[in-house]
């Protein structure tokens, strides 16, 4: 359709499973390097604080069956990419708990492809079998595989 | 039923994209269908124009401010915060079709839809879907906005009967001799004139929207004067908004296609919907109301029992259309006669309608509509003062239960009042000529015997292929 794909947003560099974090901040700050090292970010401080930004405003990323997703619009970065991490245990994230954690970065502007994939991928969350599938997924690149399977291109 | 969903966060790409997918997902679900626009701070890509005023009725589920609203002006809209689409789309959509079903109804701004769907009492009855919903639509459409009109006139109707006396305020012109009962009465008859055009007015504004008015009330005075009552009305309003949606479809250019609404739709609707009424219906309901009362005549000292089931249904059926005055005519012209035995009769198969559908609302008033529990409320004075036309809002509004319901009751009231040997000498009043009443305590318990029966049945027919599913989620 696009000509974008799964594979253009994440990687199995991108999937952290039995990740470790105390907490969402922690959570999202592993996340945040993932991308970084990936070579998404352009400024890792200020997409991080973005993201700070909006779990803070409106009441956080967590909307219920585990899956929380942290992410922002920022100039800090490069290309629209997604991390995907999969705490040992659920964590406490604002008021909910999340075991499914996919964070998102998307650069400044227009309405582009990347992010019609990225809301593709969002979507496909609410389908219980695909939360299923995350959660017993033994590699990384089974995750992926995973989200490649859910978004038609 | 259609809906246009509109959810928004701050980049429109996590969870509005979610909250689209859970609206979506469960709209299917339900049979209904919807297109959803996913707004972020960068804009959206808008639906097009054609679809939202195609839609029923718009669903904002939104963290966030949504740009350009005021494409959905005067759609009736429901507004739910993210998550709540995402944990409940089906309540949210429940919501929007009550909001359609009513907020059609009502002037439609965002605050009165959202109003009307955040009243939980209202039960979800939509029928099933496609046409059956869409003319149950159109009806409650034109029937809430005839309500005020019919309580209004009932109520100013009855005041004026327990001022002035029923016999004197009717045949009092208040231009000549005035009397504050006659003035009252003038008043709330004239609002009673208003009621056919008002509900075919708006019913073909349900389906055509403005340009339906016109048009509906016409063909709803033209019902008015032939003598078609609400039922006629009902035809009207169809009539009405079909002709604009034809219309609608031609397509002129440039200058010729300005011309459609200023000129076209308003003078060809009028003229083809009234044209209509007066040839197509006109003589035949004058050639029903004739043959009708002949018949009745012939039956002259048949079995009270069977004669009272006659009159008593012909009463309930249409409520002031052809029937009921054939039966009303009937017991007139016996009353003229000296026979005041089918008088009292009438009168009382037409004070149950208005009394069960009262009773009802009292004790079900989940199966009612918020505007119907309210009219359901000054239906008591309009029973009882004999105004059977405070059922009319119910009869239009859901037909096929209302009106066989109330039909059995009344027959069985004019049945019994017969039986009891009952009397009336006056052509009207209620429970204000109770004075003029023959043996007047079994009259009351016919009267009683027959709201109660048609009360049950009523609130067992709402309860027919109703979605109780729905009914339970929306608790």
């Amino acid at each position: 359709m696009s000509g974008i794909s799964i594979d253009d947003i994440t990687s199995a560099n991108l999937v952290a499973l039995d990740m470790e974090a105390g907490d969402q901040w922690a959570a999202i700050d592993a996340l945040a390097d993932l991308l970084d090292a990936d070579g998404r970010l352009t400024d890792r401080d200020s997409y991080v604080q973005a993201v700070y930004a909006r779990e803070k405003d409106t009441g956080g990323t967590a909307m219920g069956m585990g899956i929380a997703i942290p992410h922002a619009k920022s100039s800090g970065v490069r290309t629209a990419g997604v991390a995907f991490g999969r705490p040992k245990a659920p964590l406490a994230y604002g008021e909910e708990e999340a075991d499914l954690i996919f964070m998102i970065a998307a650069p400044e502007g227009e309405h582009n492809l990347h992010v019609k994939v990225l809301q593709q991928l969002a979507r496909r969350l609410m389908h219980e079998s695909f939360r299923e599938g995350l959660r017993e997924a033994s590699t990384p690149e089974e995750v992926v595989d995973l989200m490649r399977a859910q978004i038609s291109t | 039923m259609k809906f246009v969903g509109v959810t928004a966060c701050p980049t429109g790409i996590a969870h509005s994209a979610m909250a689209a997918e859970a609206l979506e997902t469960k709209a299917k679900e339900m049979g209904h269908e919807i297109e959803i626009e996913i707004h972020g701070a960068s804009g959206a890509e808008f639906v097009d124009p054609q679809v939202i005023r195609d839609a029923d009725a718009i669903i904002i589920a939104s963290d966030a401010t949504v740009s350009e609203r005021n494409r959905f002006d005067g759609k009736p809209t429901v507004e739910v915060r993210l998550r709540e689409a995402m944990d409940k789309p089906g309540e949210v959509i429940e919501r929007a079709m009550r909001a359609a079903e009513k907020g059609a109804a009502g002037a439609a701004t965002d605050a009165a839809a959202q109003e009307e769907a955040e009243d939980e009492a209202v039960p979800t009855d939509m029928g099933g879907t496609g046409w059956g919903a869409e003319v149950r639509r159109w009806l409650m459409t034109g029937v809430s906005y005839m309500i005020p009109f019919v309580v209004a006139g009932g109520i100013l109707i009855a005041l004026a009967f327990a001022l002035g006396g029923a016999v004197q305020v009717t045949e009092t012109d208040v231009y000549k001799d005035f009397t504050i009962p006659a003035m009252i009465f003038k008043i709330g008859s004239t609002a009673f004139g208003m009621l056919v055009p008002i509900l075919a007015g708006f019913i073909a504004y349900a389906m055509a929207d403005r340009p339906g008015i016109a048009p509906g009330v016409v063909g709803g005075l033209i019902a008015n004067e032939i003598g078609a009552g609400f039922l006629g009305g009902i035809v009207a309003g169809l009539l009405a908004g079909a002709v604009i949606i034809l219309l609608k479809k031609i397509k002129l250019p440039g200058g010729f296609g300005r011309l459609m609404p200023i000129l076209v739709y308003p003078l060809v609707g009028c003229l083809v919907v009234g044209a209509l009424m007066i040839t197509v219906l006109g003589q035949p309901i004058a050639a029903l109301t004739t043959g009708l009362q002949n018949w009745l005549g012939s039956l002259e000292g048949a079995n009270s029992i069977l004669l009272g089931i006659i009159l008593g249904s012909m009463m309930a059926f249409d409520m002031g259309g052809p029937v009921n005055k054939a039966a009303y005519a009937f017991a007139i012209a016996g009353l003229a006669g000296g026979a005041f035995g089918p008088m009292a009769a009438v009168m009382a198969a037409g004070m149950t309608p208005p009394l069960a559908l009262a009773l009802a609302t009292a004790v079900r008033g989940k199966l009612f509509t918020p505007a119907e529990q309210r009219a359901g409320q000054a239906n008591w004075v309009m029973g009882a003062s004999f105004i059977t036309e405070g059922a009319i809002p119910f009869a239009a509004a859901d037909p096929l239960r209302v009106i066989p319901s109330m039909m059995v009751g009344s027959a069985i009231t004019a049945s019994l009042s017969l039986a009891f040997g009952a009397t009336l000498r006056a052509p009207h009043g209620g429970i204000f000529v109770i004075g003029l009443i023959g043996n007047w305590p079994l009259y009351l318990l016919a009267i009683a015997i027959g709201t109660v029966v048609s009360a049950a049945l009523v609130i067992l027919a709402k309860g027919i292929g109703r979605d109780t599913k729905g009914e339970a989620a929306a608790s």
